[in-house]
């Protein structure tokens, strides 16, 4: 809800929707391993399950959040330009292919809750790309970096759940690279613009770098699992791939999410005479 | 076609907030929430320093982000270019704000008034405000219509002009059709050297700044 007695000026997302967009990248992470273990003909609901979940809490986050929630319907009312509009139907679309696959158990079915989810977690990317007046977020680096991460944090967690099948530390390990090099190049992008430099700095602040140590424990804990076969590696690699995207993504949206300042191009040269106003000389 | 447009000549703004109180009176925004501010900004360096004081609010975009991103349609443009907020459709998502560059929008609480636990005059007319909406200068969009309804024209009839240009003290605000070539927008733009903010974004404001004057040195 929005607080606030009378009304206030709005400076960032907090928490909660932070949460949308951790649980919808994890969501969509899982979603994917489910469509691949479903392929590879091993048991893929747990992922899926634990992958809607996921997403709906972080719907169920942002519900909380806006002023209004009873009537969450009309969110649906701009699919031509908005990006939440979007996401709101891909989750519609999103739900029901997952609870099919469920129930039915169909392998295709299980692909198509995966497309679906990577399509919402673009317009995830989509939401923060349009947010124009934030600069860390209207980055076009940033949306690789969201997929990306939305596939490392959901493979990691993904190995934390029992019975997992094993190339999926090949997948987590992937995404994770993935993530490296997403990260790296939005990192490029920031620091060459005046207007992120807070960006940055809330990056290099204490808990950004325990997430960022996060992440690269997590790459040479997944690498050590692969290359030994031991699963309590991956479980604790996988664990540390979505613990350091999720605290990273928690900075990226409450941190990073600032709202650009005025900037003025020139200043008055006063002393000018003349009247500005017609309409005031009467 | 009509554009409506405000001129901000930064030469004349005092920086004495008439213009904010008059809208706060006027349309009797809740407490923590302003659809003009003046912004009073520091420029240069010791010796060299100057105060420019900066009228700001909704720019009223030819592309607005805000619009762009609202998933309700509750944020619209009129032909006159006036951006518009359906507070029955809003569901406070505060997406809109995050999109605005000129951290022109805000978000209702709970009622609440200035004074307080019974509404001025103008809250008790303006009645309940829903709670949980975004916000925002229309330029006095529902003046403007009932003074052109009456034949009157914006920018120069003070009845169909926007709260804050009639208040200015110091002449600074004008408001008017920015395509009548006859009207004091167009003067002024041809006249005078003038900017918009965030230029680079693309959002066409409808909210210019005086600077100087054309051709001076």
């Amino acid at each position: 809800m929005s607080g606030a007695r009378g009304g206030r000026r709005q400076n960032n997302w907090d928490l909660r929707a932070a949460g949308n967009f951790i649980g919808g990248g994890t969501g969509t992470g899982l979603a994917v391993v489910a469509a691949a273990e479903a392929f590879m003909g091993g048991t893929f609901r747990a992922a899926l399950v634990l992958g809607l979940v996921l997403t709906g809490a972080g719907l169920g986050l942002v519900w909380l959040e806006i002023g209004r929630p009873w009537r969450a319907i009309n969110v649906f009312f701009h699919p031509r330009t908005s990006w939440m509009t979007r996401e709101g139907i891909m989750a519609l679309l999103l739900f029901p292919l997952g609870i099919l696959a469920l129930a039915l158990g169909e392998a295709w079915l299980a692909l198509a809750a995966a497309v679906a989810a990577v399509a919402f977690l673009s317009c995830q990317a989509g939401i923060l790309h349009a947010a124009r007046a934030i600069p860390a977020w209207r980055k076009n680096e940033l949306v690789p970096l969201i997929l990306a991460a939305g596939l490392a944090e959901g493979t990691g967690l993904a190995l934390c759940v029992p019975g997992t099948e094993p190339f999926v530390v090949l997948l987590a390990l992937a995404a994770g690279f993935a993530r490296e090099i997403a990260w790296g190049v939005y990192r490029g992008a920031l620091a060459e613009e005046k207007r992120t430099q807070a960006a940055l700095a809330a990056f290099e602040e204490r808990p950004a770098r325990l997430a960022r140590a996060a992440q690269w424990a997590s790459l040479a804990l997944l690498v050590l699992a692969a290359a030994l076969s031991v699963p309590a590696l991956a479980m604790a690699g996988g664990a540390l791939a979505f613990l350091g995207g999720a605290a990273i993504k928690a900075v990226l949206i409450t941190r990073a999410g600032y709202k650009q300042r005025v900037a003025l191009p020139a200043v008055p040269v006063r002393g000018g005479g003349g009247r500005a106003n017609p309409a005031s000389a009467r | 076609m009509t554009r409506y447009a405000m001129v901000a000549d930064l030469r004349r703004c005092v920086g004495c907030q008439t213009c904010t109180a008059a809208c706060k009176e006027g349309n009797a925004t809740p407490p923590g929430v302003q659809w003009r501010r003046v912004l009073d900004i520091e420029r240069g360096t010791y010796p060299d320093v100057q105060r420019v004081f900066l009228p700001i609010g909704c720019q009223h975009c030819d592309e607005p982000p805000c619009l762009e991103v609202c998933p309700t349609t509750a944020t619209r443009k009129r032909a006159d270019g006036i951006v518009t907020i359906d507070e029955s459709l809003c569901i406070g998502c505060s997406y809109c704000i995050m999109a605005c560059p000129y951290e022109a929008r805000a978000l209702t609480g709970a009622e609440a008034y200035a004074f307080g636990d019974r509404p001025i005059a103008s809250e008790a007319a303006r009645g309940t405000r829903p709670e949980g909406v975004a916000t925002k200068c229309d330029f006095c969009a529902a003046r403007i219509d009932a003074g052109v309804a009456r034949g009157l024209v914006p920018g120069r009839d003070a009845e169909a002009t926007p709260l804050c240009a009639n208040a200015c003290i110091s002449g600074a605000l004008s408001f008017g059709d920015r395509d009548d070539p006859e009207g004091p927008i167009a003067r002024l733009l041809a006249e005078n050297r003038w900017f918009r903010l965030h230029e680079e974004e693309g959002t066409g404001p409808g909210f210019y700044y005086l600077w100087d004057r054309e051709g001076a040195p």
